[in-house]
């Protein structure tokens, strides 16, 4: 056997254990407690021993007037981290009924960096970051929710509106959505 | 002829068995280590006393099997979580259509015993995760023929954890080999001593992924139909069911969805092998790549046990889609890395000390330089600077006692901003 062991036997050695930290939990606790995040995003954590799912709240209201489009909304997204994080990205789904271009009705969302452009060295800041980004510039090229993206490219105003109306919880174009505001 | 002496071949082997690896065992080269005991001494050690581990009796693990048996290894461990499916049995040559349904460990274990004369192979049928740091000690190599990153990435972290400077035995090699279509690798992991599974995490590709809206809007393949049906549809349709993507009933429903979606967009190629390949992300696997690889690592494992030609250093890459190329380098450590990286720090502190004074301390310490960290053992967490909610659960703590909340020896993990990956700290008491 090469050099970097002697050939004796150590009944010793088995007998000394040490516990382990696995490098996806050693990986979330340096994400979490060095997340970055701006007043308008705060975590939430069912059980706060169970770092690996929780639940992340956007109430977006940064950004120019243009830009002010979900204001006044509180929109909830689960985190659920598995074991081979950060080979395998966060699972996040919208909790909520949202008209969002990129959001479908299932709570399925539409950002690269969750799917096909995920890397080991992106993090959960980057991906809460890229969530938000998504109610700042709703993106109508990437659509989930087709007819939102469609009203986003027709007309503004229009979509608008829409945004605001399914926000209070009503009806757009026959289907119901979930009441977000917050005031 | 006389029955075993010291490696020598024994009753049942049949006649000049070892002519050939004894060319290379019996007499020291110009290139072989000082410590080669050309003769007895190494026999004796590859066939009477070393003992290896087979992880995954696969594609790979069939032919790692066969190489060590072959080439004089007589105590092997082999553990294998999966059963026999017949798709397997193009290549999986020690598995038969009568095996179908059996779990590959047990099977391949009495196939080579049988096959064989005087070998042990004990075969586990299950999952690495059952198994413990004093299970993993009594091997002196390891060889891994994996499908899985995870799996990976637990025995490396395993086997770098097993390590302690005051036992030499505790390293234990890891020649990790793997194969993806015609491409393949093979890496001699030296725990500690050279770049770890973890240290590679970025060289990974990307599993296949297409966006999630081309999949729900704009599908052009076979396989974005395929996507649409288990991302989309199945939680849908399905709610909380969990996909299990070994259940031929679940792929039928796959199948089914995913054709009707192809046919709505005009798209031909969707079949049930295809969905089945896409949902468990397979790639087909090539024997001959797979012959080539497991060759590579068991020359490596029979270099390591007898130390009769350096071993490699440390990474091996196939390249057979054009043509053959290989290429061999050094993966460097990362100092980050999340395993093998960092710094580990033995402290001795007073029973009477508070987590807050603990903290206090390791902002002090000059020499890490570490500005609000948090921290955790592995069940718990101590204290955790952010965010807002986890600082206010472990707050409390601050005022505890480290005694209360870390065993004697125990392992504190520490991570801050100003740290590059994490520090491992050994708390003891004084």
């Amino acid at each position: 056997m090469i050099k970097i062991w002697s050939m004796k036997k150590n009944e010793e050695a088995a007998a000394k254990k040490k516990p382990k930290t696995s490098a996806a939990q050693i990986r979330v606790q340096k994400d979490l407690t060095e997340l970055d995040l701006p007043s308008t995003m705060t975590t939430t954590f069912p059980d706060p021993a169970d770092l690996l799912n929780f639940t992340l709240t956007i109430t977006p209201d940064e950004g120019t007037y243009i830009h002010r489009m979900y204001e006044g909304g509180s929109f909830k997204f689960s985190f659920a981290i598995n074991t081979n994080y950060p080979h395998d990205p966060p699972r996040v789904k919208c909790l909520q009924t949202i008209y969002h271009p990129n959001v479908d009705l299932e709570g399925n969302v539409c950002l690269n960096i969750l799917r096909e452009d995920w890397k080991p060295v992106l993090n959960l800041n980057s991906v809460m970051v890229g969530l938000q980004y998504l109610f700042l510039e709703p993106n109508a090229d990437d659509p989930l929710n087709k007819e939102a993206a469609e009203e986003l490219r027709r007309s503004r105003d229009q979509f608008l509106y829409n945004v605001k109306q399914s926000m209070r919880g009503g009806q757009v174009k026959g289907q119901q959505y979930d009441k977000v505001l917050v005031q | 002829m006389a029955a075993v002496v010291n490696g020598n071949p024994s009753s049942g082997d049949w006649q000049d068995r070892y002519y050939d690896v004894d060319q290379i065992l019996d007499r020291p080269g110009p290139r072989t280590a000082h410590s080669f005991m050309a003769g007895d001494g190494v026999k004796d050690f590859l066939r009477n006393q070393c003992k290896i581990l087979v992880i995954g009796a696969g594609g790979l693990g069939c032919e790692i099997l066969s190489n060590l048996a072959l080439t004089g290894f007589k105590d092997i461990h082999v553990i294998d979580m999966d059963t026999i499916d017949i798709s397997n049995l193009n290549r999986q040559f020690l598995f038969r259509q009568k095996d179908v349904g059996q779990p590959k460990a047990i099977v391949a274990a009495e196939y080579i015993m049988k096959r064989v004369p005087g070998m042990k192979v004990t075969p586990y049928y299950g999952k690495i995760q059952d198994k413990d740091d004093d299970y993993y000690m009594q091997f002196n190599l390891v060889i891994c023929g994996l499908d899985s990153v995870e799996a990976r990435r637990w025995i490396n972290a395993t086997l770098v954890n097993l390590v302690d400077p005051d036992i030499p035995e505790s390293l234990k090699p890891l020649i990790d080999g793997g194969t993806e279509g015609f491409k393949g690798q093979a890496r001699v992991i030296l725990p500690t001593a050279t770049s770890c599974y973890e240290c590679s995490l970025d060289m990974l590709n990307k599993p296949t992924a297409f966006p999630i809206c081309t999949i729900a809007n704009t599908p052009r393949l076979p396989e974005h139909c395929i996507e649409w049906a288990s991302v989309l549809e199945w939680p849908r349709v399905q709610g909380d069911k969990k996909m299990d993507t070994d259940d031929p009933e679940h792929i039928n429903w796959l199948y089914t969805v995913a054709s009707a979606r192809a046919k709505e967009f005009k798209i031909e190629g969707v079949t049930w092998s295809l969905t089945q390949g896409v949902v468990k992300n397979i790639i087909p696997a090539i024997a001959s790549t797979n012959a080539i690889i497991a060759a590579s690592c068991c020359n490596e494992a029979f270099k390591i046990a007898t130390t009769s030609a350096a071993y490699l250093n440390n990474y091996f890459m196939l390249i057979g889609t054009e043509g053959v190329y290989s290429y061999t380098f050094e993966h460097e450590r990362r100092e980050d890395c999340p395993v093998c990286g960092g710094e580990s720090l033995d402290i001795t502190v007073s029973r009477d000390w508070t987590v807050d004074r603990l903290i206090e301390m390791l902002v002090e310490k000059q020499d890490i330089q570490i500005k609000k960290p948090s921290l955790s053992t592995p069940t718990k967490q101590i204290y955790f600077q952010a965010p807002p909610q986890l600082e206010e659960a472990t707050r409390p703590n601050l005022e505890k006692k480290v005694s209360d909340l870390v065993p004697d020896g125990g392992e504190v993990t520490v991570t801050a901003s100003s740290l590059p990956f994490s520090l491992s700290l050994r708390i003891t008491y004084s």
